[in-house]
């Protein structure tokens, strides 16, 4: 695990070769994070990968999430393990959300805006990122399951369908305005405070 | 036991007759109507269809209730049958979710008439814990159930008793025993559509009488 210092020192190399990439970095919990540009998130992830003395090879994990009332909305998070000296690095990258502002936001509205829409293509109005596929394969089934809950869109994947959600399944169920779903249950307390 | 077999030869020979040949009847033969026969052997060799969801599965037939300490096997459904062709009896172990749910209706439509489902734990009856978008809200959504085992998960005994209520259902018996213990009557669900869907007049009346305390 780089401390905080040698998390820095990590950003400082990245800034020599990529200006512009790091964005901000956070130490918290000893976990060390660089928050990147999504648009050079590919270069440096390969960066890390490759750079000598540093050499994140395996990705542990990558997931996204959703940060509703932030501003730039979803995170995609890669964790990254060096396994020769068992340190793991964060790289997290903001997207925000395309359609922000567009409409008053609601339920009705979040799914009217996740339905797949006939004119233009079926990713249209979604955010959108590089994939890593190329540098990580182990990233092809949690890119697609990212994009079956969040509706993310990968740019370069092979083959972006929804992975656990039925094909023909419309919305992103983990964004924070989707439904919950199920049914309302008819307890008297839920009645009392509901009405 | 030697008389009785000489009894029974006479009786075949048509040597019996009189008094003699009515006590014979009373105490040998049961007089039924094919109907009883044919639904007794059914209820007593059901088949259950080798099948689990979730964590349901853990206490029915296939693990636990078919185990030699609660013994599914008393009641004649030991059987476990992989094909749903062969199969009398689905159990529904488990959230359905919506992905499994065409699969699970297939199943059903594919077992061979007669056939019974049981829905097994709070999760298949109701959709349970999981209120969210992936899970059915009750499997009876969107197939035929014979019979709700409430629990989270059902004890096997539970599992047992509701499998001897299906029999006496089979049978063309229904237990409502509860019902009279606890002068329930007139406190029937029944699903919406269904052909009685109106609720009597009593649990309607007690329905509103709730909602007014509540209002107040």
């Amino acid at each position: 695990m780089p401390d905080a210092p040698g998390l820095e020192l990590i950003r400082g190399e990245i800034e020599n070769d990529h200006p512009g990439a790091v964005l901000d970095t956070s130490f918290e919990h000893g976990r060390a994070v660089l928050v990147v540009d999504a648009a050079q998130v590919l270069a440096t992830l390969a960066w890390l990968r490759d750079a000598p003395g540093h050499e994140y090879r395996f990705l542990s994990s990558m997931h996204a999430a959703d940060y509703l009332p932030a501003a730039p909305r979803f995170g995609v998070h890669y964790e990254l393990l060096n396994r020769n000296r068992v340190e793991r690095l964060r790289v997290k990258a903001m997207l925000a959300d395309p359609t922000e502002g567009a409409d008053v936001e609601g339920v009705e509205d979040s799914l009217a805006r996740s339905a797949p829409s006939t004119s233009a293509s079926p990713t249209a109005g979604l955010p959108t990122i590089d994939s890593c596929v190329s540098l990580f394969p182990t990233a092809e089934f949690q890119e697609r399951e990212a994009y079956d809950f969040f509706g993310i869109v990968f740019r370069g994947h092979p083959d972006l369908t929804r992975i656990l959600m039925p094909e023909d399944y419309v919305g992103w169920p983990q964004r924070r305005d989707f439904p919950v779903g199920g049914e309302p249950v008819t307890f008297t307390y839920n009645e009392r405070r509901y009405g | 036991m030697r008389a009785r077999q000489l009894r029974a030869r006479d009786m075949l020979r048509g040597d019996l007759d009189g008094e003699e040949l009515e006590r014979h009847v009373e105490e040998k033969l049961v007089m039924t109507n094919f109907e009883k026969l044919l639904n007794w052997g059914r209820a007593n060799s059901c088949f259950p269809l080798t099948f689990g969801l979730a964590c349901c599965a853990i206490e029915a037939p296939i693990a636990m209730v078919g185990s030699p300490r609660y013994d599914l096997a008393r009641f004649g459904a030991e059987a476990l049958r992989a094909s749903p062709r062969q199969a009398d009896l689905i159990i529904l172990s488990g959230r359905v979710s919506i992905k499994m749910a065409p699969v699970v209706r297939r199943l059903y439509d594919q077992m061979l008439e007669p056939k019974w489902a049981i829905s097994m734990g709070a999760c298949s009856s109701s959709g349970g814990m999981f209120s969210n978008y992936a899970v059915v809200q009750g499997a009876d959504k969107f197939m035929p159930i014979d019979l709700h085992v409430p629990g989270c998960p059902p004890r096997p005994e539970a599992v047992l008793y509701g499998f001897t209520k299906l029999q006496r259902k089979i049978m063309g018996n229904p237990d409502q025993g509860w019902r009279a213990r606890y002068r329930a009557h007139g406190t029937e669900e029944w699903a919406r559509g269904g052909p009685r869907s109106e609720p009597s007049a009593e649990a309607a009346e007690a329905y509103e009488a709730t909602r007014e305390l509540i209002r107040a």
